[in-house]
């Protein structure tokens, strides 16, 4: 049954720099990069050595506790370097891309009720990673059989790009990428589309959902939660709606097209608009020579969720925004833009600063912490920005004493950090949230899984 | 603002690892973090922080005691003025009011703030903001003559034993500024309570008829017939209502005032940093216990005239307002859901009533009151987190 979901909880934080509605190429990448961390829960094995050659959809790792889950490279070309960190951490794997690509061929996928010949070509072409579980966020097992897969169409992150724009001339591809879907799970595929967007109408075999109201309304896990909760033992997966379109294209040719669109935002940003790229692409060919200063943070993802990558770094596998803020890296004089200051440019979700008095304006928001971390003293504020029937506070403080018992009771199978990050950013005494309830995913998932 | 930046520049090195003062970092850190929000920047999750910290939030409820200290201050002077029956201009009541109040408060914080450096320094944490409220709060809730050292102990007391020992702000149990009452209420009873303690006859004779009582303890034995300091009746119930309710009655510094504490109040609520259910199911409370007792005192004790004091009243009286507005809503030691706070609330309002009118050994209930339901508050939300809980248990077996 078609929901229509209206969220009260939460907020819309309004940042200067939204995406125009104009798409253009973004210069093309030399230099191509997959980042392990980009998979939460996945243990990365070399498949390829330093010099290799590959094509576009031939394996660069594996997950080693399912290697059947391979991750793909976006572009032919060859390996360059493995770039590792402390302990040998594989950090990233990067190929220089030739001028042209070449691709890797798999059967291609245009309909029929053959699952097994659908999942080996989602497994081999490296599309399965797109498709993730929860409970705990990680990749979705291809054993396991899914209550119901999830969809969100409603990125309600700030100055995330609008998916009936970006997804425009993709309705054929988004359309089968959600009949493949379909084939995986004995259950339904719920979609989440933001109320009064007509583009979402014509999409069959879908149950669609209605939402509207503030960020996180738009989240896939405050979509579940109104659906349909997970519980205990249950297992359900979700897909970013962003990224049907390249599944969708992919299956189609039986080749890994690892082209998005991704919008570049952010106050920093000169003119901001969206691009055309591909997966893993170098950040320098999407954002060099538009970006107003030196000194910024640029993020592969929104504000809230996403990654810090320099500018030689790369964007990530999920992303389809690129945020760029100024670095707050300067220290605040207390009267004059501290904590006693009038505050008429500060942002808060509190009536604290005067930023309520005019709910419209934009800002100009850095990465300062804007205060030091402390215990938590201030209750009720993490309520009012998380519209899940779960207490938060409780939960992170049951987290962070390792209760595996009480996080279960307190609904942890229902929440990914993602869900917390406007907690995070309304926490009084700047606990880092999200990392918490990441650490608590990730006990669970060794307390059971293993 | 560079000038300062400068200076801690200069200082710095000693007071880092390796330093002469290496162990004083906190006292370092508190100072350079007060005049600068300092430099550090997301690593990890969002990478946009509200502009609100802890010393915003602390600073707010400061702002909102304000009105109550300055009418403390005045107050102090006025009725001792009163007392003697001596002229006095609005200044010369400034004045005393600020040589009774000034060295309360220096002693609260410079105790509190020490103790509380003190065990930073031991513990190398950074030093918390929490005090910052706690140390304005205890001397508002201080008669004025209650000799210094006494105040310094109890401040000592309370940040030790009722914040320090369960590891600082945010991890208290009690109100640290109640404890510090508490203290002294059953430790040193006589400069805490009675009929001595509540005007200040410094420098004169008080006249004839001079009774400084509060009206607390008047309602005890003459219900709602109150009469001022010199001992003057008021003319009516509702003379005496309007003295209580913009302060011009006996009682601790900042509680006298409740115009004042609803100013307060009214800041605390609109920029949310107290919580409104707290607060108004306080309110409630204590009304529906006056309401009760105004309905079954005529009843059962008829001669028990302090059940008759209308329930409107009974809430400019005493500490009531005071405890329910600045205390109740510390939300450290109250209920932390939303539920939670509602039961806390209310529960608080019925008992100071209850233990201010039944048991008149403990006139200031609602001290009491708060102190019990901050020990209960735990109860409370584990009761609310456990409705939550079997909803989800529930949803599972239906699955």
């Amino acid at each position: 049954m078609s929901k229509a979901i209206k969220i009260k909880k939460g907020a819309d934080i309004k940042l200067i720099g939204e995406a125009d509605k104009t798409i253009s190429a973004a210069n093309r990448s030399t230099v191509f990069a997959l980042k392990p961390d980009d998979f939460f829960g996945s243990i990365p094995k070399l498949s390829v050595k330093e010099g290799a050659e590959v094509k576009a959809g031939s394996p660069l790792f594996f997950d080693k506790a399912r290697p059947r889950v391979k991750f793909t490279s976006p572009v032919s070309g060859e390996v360059v370097e493995i770039l590792r960190g402390a302990k040998r951490k594989i950090l990233e794997v990067k190929v220089l891309a030739d001028a042209e690509t070449r691709y890797e061929s798999f059967t291609p996928w245009t309909g029929g009720t053959d699952k097994e010949a659908l999942i080996n070509t989602m497994l081999d072409m490296g599309l399965w990673p797109f498709l993730k579980q929860r409970p705990y966020g990680v990749i979705a097992n291809s054993e396991d059989t899914p209550r119901d897969i999830f969809i969100s169409f409603y990125n309600s992150a700030p100055l995330a790009p609008e998916a009936a724009f970006v997804l425009k001339d993709e309705k054929e591809n988004v359309q089968l990428a959600l009949d493949a879907l379909q084939l995986l799970t004995p259950g339904q595929v719920h979609i989440g589309v933001k109320k009064d967007d007509a583009f979402f109408d014509g999409f069959t075999g879908v149950q669609k959902h209605t939402i509207e109201g503030p960020h996180p309304a738009g989240n896939v896990g405050v979509l579940i939660h109104h659906v349909k909760p997970i519980n205990k033992g249950e297992i359900v997966w979700t897909v970013n709606g962003m990224d049907l379109a390249l599944i969708g294209k992919s299956l189609r040719a039986g080749q890994f097209k690892a082209e998005r669109t991704v919008a570049l935002v952010g106050s920093e940003v000169e003119n901001p608009q969206f691009y055309t790229t591909m997966i893993g692409a170098k950040m320098d060919s999407i954002c060099g020579g538009k970006l107003k200063g030196e000194n910024n943070r640029i993020i592969s993802g929104d504000a809230l969720t996403g990654d810090a990558v320099s500018k030689d770094g790369h964007l990530g596998f999920y992303s389809s925004q690129i945020t760029v803020l100024p670095e707050g890296d300067h220290k605040k004089f207390f009267l004059t833009e501290g904590w006693l200051a009038p505050g008429f440019s500060s942002f808060s979700l509190s009536k604290a600063y005067p930023s309520w008095l005019n709910p419209g304006k934009k800002y100009r928001l850095d990465t300062n912490l804007n205060g030091e971390e402390r215990a938590f003293v201030v209750t009720g504020e993490l309520e009012k920005v998380f519209p899940f029937d779960i207490y938060p506070m409780q939960l992170i403080k049951s987290i962070m004493v390792n209760d595996i018992d009480a996080m279960e009771k307190l609904g942890i199978y229902e929440v990914l950090p993602e869900d917390f990050a406007l907690c995070e950013f309304a926490c009084t005494s700047k606990v880092n949230i999200q990392h918490v309830v990441e650490n608590g995913l990730a006990d669970m998932r060794k307390e059971f899984e293993s | 603002m560079k000038v300062v930046d400068n200076l801690l520049g200069k200082v710095r090195p000693a007071f880092e690892k390796g330093g002469k003062l290496e162990k004083f970092y906190p006292v370092y850190d508190a100072l350079e973090t007060f005049a600068f929000v300092p430099d550090h920047t997301t690593k990890r999750g969002a990478h946009i922080r509200d502009s609100i910290d802890m010393k915003r939030t602390m600073f707010l409820v400061i702002v909102a005691l304000i009105p109550a200290l300055l009418f403390g201050i005045y107050n102090t002077g006025y009725q001792h003025y009163l007392a003697l029956q001596e002229e006095g201009t609005f200044l010369d009541m400034i004045l005393f009011g600020l040589w009774k109040t000034l060295p309360l408060v220096i002693v609260s914080y410079g105790v509190g703030l020490g103790v509380e450096f003190i065990f930073c320094i031991i513990k190398g944490h950074s030093i918390n903001e929490g005090f910052l409220v706690s140390g304005m709060l205890i001397p508002l809730i201080m008669p004025m003559d209650v000799p210094l050292w006494m105040v310094a102990v109890a401040t000592a007391f309370a940040v030790l034993i009722a914040k320090e020992v369960f590891g600082g702000t945010g991890m208290n149990i009690l109100n640290v500024a109640l404890t510090a009452r508490a203290f002294l209420f059953f430790a040193y009873p006589t400069k805490m309570s009675g009929n001595k303690v509540w005007v200040s006859t410094d420098g004169g004779t008080a006249i004839d008829g001079f009774t400084g009582e509060t009206l607390l303890s008047q309602a005890i034995e003459n219900g709602a017939t109150f009469y001022d300091t010199t001992g003057a009746y008021y003319a009516s119930v509702s003379d005496s209502f309007m003295a209580s309710f913009l302060g011009f009655i006996p009682g601790s510094i900042g509680e006298t005032s409740t115009l004042a504490i609803l100013i307060g109040a009214a800041i605390l609520l609109w920029t949310g940093v107290a919580s409104w259910r707290i607060m108004l199911s306080a309110l409630i409370g204590g009304a529906v216990m006056g309401l009760i007792f105004n309905i079954i005192g005529p009843q059962i004790s008829p001669d028990n005239l302090y059940l008759q004091v209308p329930w409107w009243h009974q809430l400019v009286m005493g500490g009531f307002m005071f405890g329910i507005v600045f205390m109740a809503t510390d939300p450290v030691s109250a209920a932390q859901t939303f539920k939670g706070k509602v039961i806390y609330g209310f529960l608080i309002g019925i008992l100071g009533i209850l233990i201010r009118v039944v048991n008149p050994a403990y006139p200031e209930g609602i001290m009491l009151a708060i102190l019990f339901m901050n020990v209960m508050a735990p109860t409370i939300d584990h009761y609310v987190v456990q409705g939550n809980i079997n909803k989800r248990l529930k949803r599972l077996k239906t699955a």
